[in-house]
């Protein structure tokens, strides 16, 4: 049985319903058909007690005459228009006398004229004791004990005047093909109802497993991956089931999310680290370095300096210079106080960046919204800018196009910045904003690191995204947390 | 909506019809009144009917068929002078002509004899009873008290056989037809009958299926058929008319059609000495 209760609900709700329907159909036809058997005993009877009465009162005269063969006749007439069928023929009628011996019968080899009733056998002889009790003229029935025999027993009398009873047999077994057509009756509209009920239930019960199911094996698969949301349409109504589907669509959504957020701080964390060894170092280099390009500077100054020394010593200078522009890039630091974005300071980059774009003969679509200073610092703002407007102009194809907008919100700064270059792959997505990280010819690989680092100082945030067909670097500035 | 007219003439019709029924049998002039009784197969209205159809052409008079289930009742129309013909039983014919009421008009006869018997019945399940003394305690149908078959012959064998008719039999009753007696016997109510021969053998020939379900354990010696008898108060002219209808019978092709019905061959004058046994019988059983 337990196997049973396991089932899926695909099977189970239909077989359960089928099971009620199976039921239901059946306690309902077993009832309209006891009922029907019972009307049908009932009609018997009323019909007997009618008869009982009628032929009681013709038989009186004629028995007080003592007229054997009209009392034949008369209880014989029932029998001349009989048909077998019918549940209202009776079997047998038998008219005692008084002395309880049997008057005459339509059965003669059965109830012989003459014989003692009370020992035709042991149900009569029980019968037999009970018919003096019946004193009215109403009749009685009674069922004989051991047979499958109603009887229904008439007093002939006329005031006080007994002199006999009439008794009525009715067998059991002609209500049977009656009950049994009533039955069939009641089968076949039990089967029709069945035919219409059972494949609506199994419908029913399917179209609402089916979605159950879905939910389940999508749940299943959490252990693994992620699933995909549920179709919406998969089920559109709002019950208890739609509920569910909302619910798990919010699960999975908050799924993913903590997913992305886990992802965000894994790289958040290990450029923070990047950033701290890479500032590290530049520092530790920067000091000595200060101090070598001093001392080649002040060799350089020497009057008596060698002609070959001195192209070395330039080419050491050159070298240092390199390395400390690199540094440089490397430190970057905003805490130094600068003045507050312009609007010129935006439109300014405009004028800058004509000649790159004329080169590649790039598109540009620019807007920017600031009207009035606001507070955040100048210079990295700029910077920012410039790093991702170089970096789009590399990135876009020839004859390309660049957008850029910059946005002043009530909560800080919003720049955007897209090109319609290739788009980012996922591996490039993930390694963005580290340094040297770039995939393109040119360029040491520093500009989005920094501009990240400089986002970061400003407690903004940098995202890059693919839209249709152009990469979007959207960058947030916040402006109540200054540095 | 039938028109109130017709109803009126339909009502006035109908009164008239039932004066016509209500005036006496002497009060008109040509009506033949004919009395038929259970000594013959007597309920078969159609072939009835049809006979009396044929009386009324032949005589050229109108004839009405009195039917009556006990003897008496037709013994005492025919003292009453309400009837002027009767077909009964041997044992009424006798008795009446004792009495000088009737004079024997025709007799039929079957496969040219004028002679019946008493056939005792039991029913078919009663395989072992072979004579009437072997219902002694059982129950008895008798047709009537003035048949001779049906009551006077079983009660003069029983007398003949030195037992006491009267207390022979547990239980009789009388069933006031042959038919009836046959069809008590075959329904088992009774355990035994006297019946007539001709109306056990035409019984036999149109139902059967009754006559099937009874066994006949003896047959008496023969008997003057069931006659046709005319009463006194007829006249001559008319008691010749109906004695030639009724012997003319059987030469013309309608009349031999319904003689077949009646299971008969014809009618004969007969001669009153055929009824010398059962006067003797009745003489032996009180002299009623």
């Amino acid at each position: 049985m337990r196997s049973l209760y396991d089932l899926s609900l695909r099977f189970k709700i239909p077989l359960w319903g089928s099971v009620l329907i199976l039921v239901t159909a059946g306690s309902v036809g077993l009832a309209l058909m006891f009922h029907a058997y019972d009307d049908l005993r009932q009609d018997v009877l009323i019909s007997a007690d009618s008869l009982g009465r009628t032929l009681s009162k013709t038989l009186f005269p004629v028995m007080l005459h003592d007229d054997v063969w009209h009392a034949y006749e008369i209880i014989n007439a029932p029998f001349h228009s009989a048909t077998p069928a019918n549940p209202m023929q009776a079997s047998a009628l038998v008219l005692l006398n008084e002395q309880g011996r049997v008057y005459v019968s339509t059965q003669a080899y059965v109830y012989p004229v003459l014989a003692d009733f009370g020992k035709l056998g042991p149900g009569y002889e029980r019968l037999a004791k009970k018919l003096p009790g019946i004193r009215d003229h109403s009749s009685r029935n009674f069922e004989l004990e051991g047979s499958n025999q109603i009887v229904v027993a008439t007093p002939i009398a006329e005031g006080q005047e007994r002199l006999g009873t009439l008794l009525i047999f009715y067998s059991k077994s002609v209500f049977v093909p009656r009950f049994l057509a009533i039955a069939s009756r009641a089968g076949g509209i039990t089967l029709l109802v069945l035919t219409i009920l059972l494949p609506i239930n199994w419908y029913w019960g399917r179209h609402l497993a089916l979605p159950l199911m879905k939910l389940s094996s999508r749940m299943g698969e959490i252990g693994t991956h992620i699933p995909e949301p549920p179709d919406p349409a998969a089920y559109v109504h709002r019950d208890e089931v739609g509920e569910l589907f909302v619910a798990f669509g919010k699960m999975v959504e908050a799924l993913r999310e903590g997913e992305r957020m886990k992802d965000e701080m894994v790289r958040s964390q290990r450029l923070a680290a990047v950033g701290r060894l890479a500032v590290g170092i530049a520092h530790e280099v920067n000091n000595p370095l200060a101090g070598m390009l001093t001392a080649v500077d002040t060799l350089k100054q020497r009057p008596d300096i060698d002609p070959r020394v001195i192209k070395t010593v330039g080419l050491l200078e050159r070298g240092l210079m390199q390395i400390r522009d690199t540094v440089q890039a490397l430190l970057v630091d905003s805490r130094v106080v600068d003045r507050a974005l312009a609007p010129n300071d935006i439109e300014d980059m405009r004028t800058l960046f004509q000649s790159h774009l004329l080169e590649k003969q790039l598109d540009l679509e620019w807007h920017s919204g600031l009207t009035q200073e606001i507070p955040l610092p100048a210079t990295y703002v700029r910077q920012v800018v410039i790093n991702l407007l170089l970096n789009a102009i590399q990135a876009a194809p020839g004859g390309g196009q660049i957008e850029c907008r910059v946005e002043p919100e009530a909560e800080g700064l919003n720049i955007m910045v897209a090109n319609t270059g290739a788009l980012l792959t996922a591996e490039q997505m993930a390694r963005l904003f580290e340094p040297f990280a770039t995939a393109k010819e040119m360029g040491h690989g520093l500009g989005l690191w920094v501009t990240y680092q400089i986002v970061q100082q400003l407690r903004g945030s940098i995202t890059a995204e693919n839209g249709s067909d152009t990469v979007r670097f959207v960058v947030q500035l916040p402006l109540e947390h200054r540095p | 909506m039938i028109p109130h007219r017709v109803f009126n003439i339909f009502w006035m019709l109908a009164f008239a019809l039932l004066m016509a029924a209500a005036t006496p049998a002497g009060a008109r002039d040509s009506a033949i009144r004919v009395g038929l009784t259970p000594a013959f197969l007597n309920d078969q209205y159609g072939l009835l009917d049809d006979w009396r159809a044929y009386l009324e052409r032949k005589l050229g008079r109108r004839v009405e068929f009195v039917e009556r289930d006990r003897y008496r009742e037709t013994m005492d129309l025919l003292g009453l002078g309400k009837l002027d013909f009767a077909w009964v039983c041997d044992y009424p014919y006798v008795y009446l002509k004792k009495q000088k009421q009737v004079r024997l008009l025709a007799v039929p006869y079957s496969r040219g004899r004028s002679l019946y018997r008493a056939y005792l019945i039991v029913p078919a399940r009663d395989t072992h009873t072979r004579s009437i003394l072997q219902l002694k305690g059982k129950v008895f149908a008798y047709a009537d008290p003035y048949s001779n078959s049906g009551y006077l012959t079983p009660r003069y064998q029983l007398h003949e056989m030195g037992e006491d008719p009267d207390k022979f039999f547990k239980r009789t009753f009388f069933t006031w037809s042959h038919r009836n007696a046959i069809e008590a016997v075959a329904a088992g109510i009774a355990q035994g009958a006297s019946v007539d021969s001709f109306v056990w053998d035409s019984l036999a020939k149109v139902r059967p299926q009754i006559t099937a379900h009874t066994r006949i354990v003896s047959r008496s010696p023969e008997y003057g058929f069931p006659p046709f008898v005319a009463n006194r108060t007829v006249s001559d002219q008319d008691f010749a008319a109906m004695r030639e209808v009724l012997l003319d019978m059987n030469h013309n092709a309608e009349g031999v059609a319904l003689l077949r019905r009646l299971n008969l061959d014809g009618f004969k004058e007969g001669k009153p000495g055929i009824y010398q046994a059962v006067a003797e019988m009745m003489n032996a059983m009180g002299g009623r």
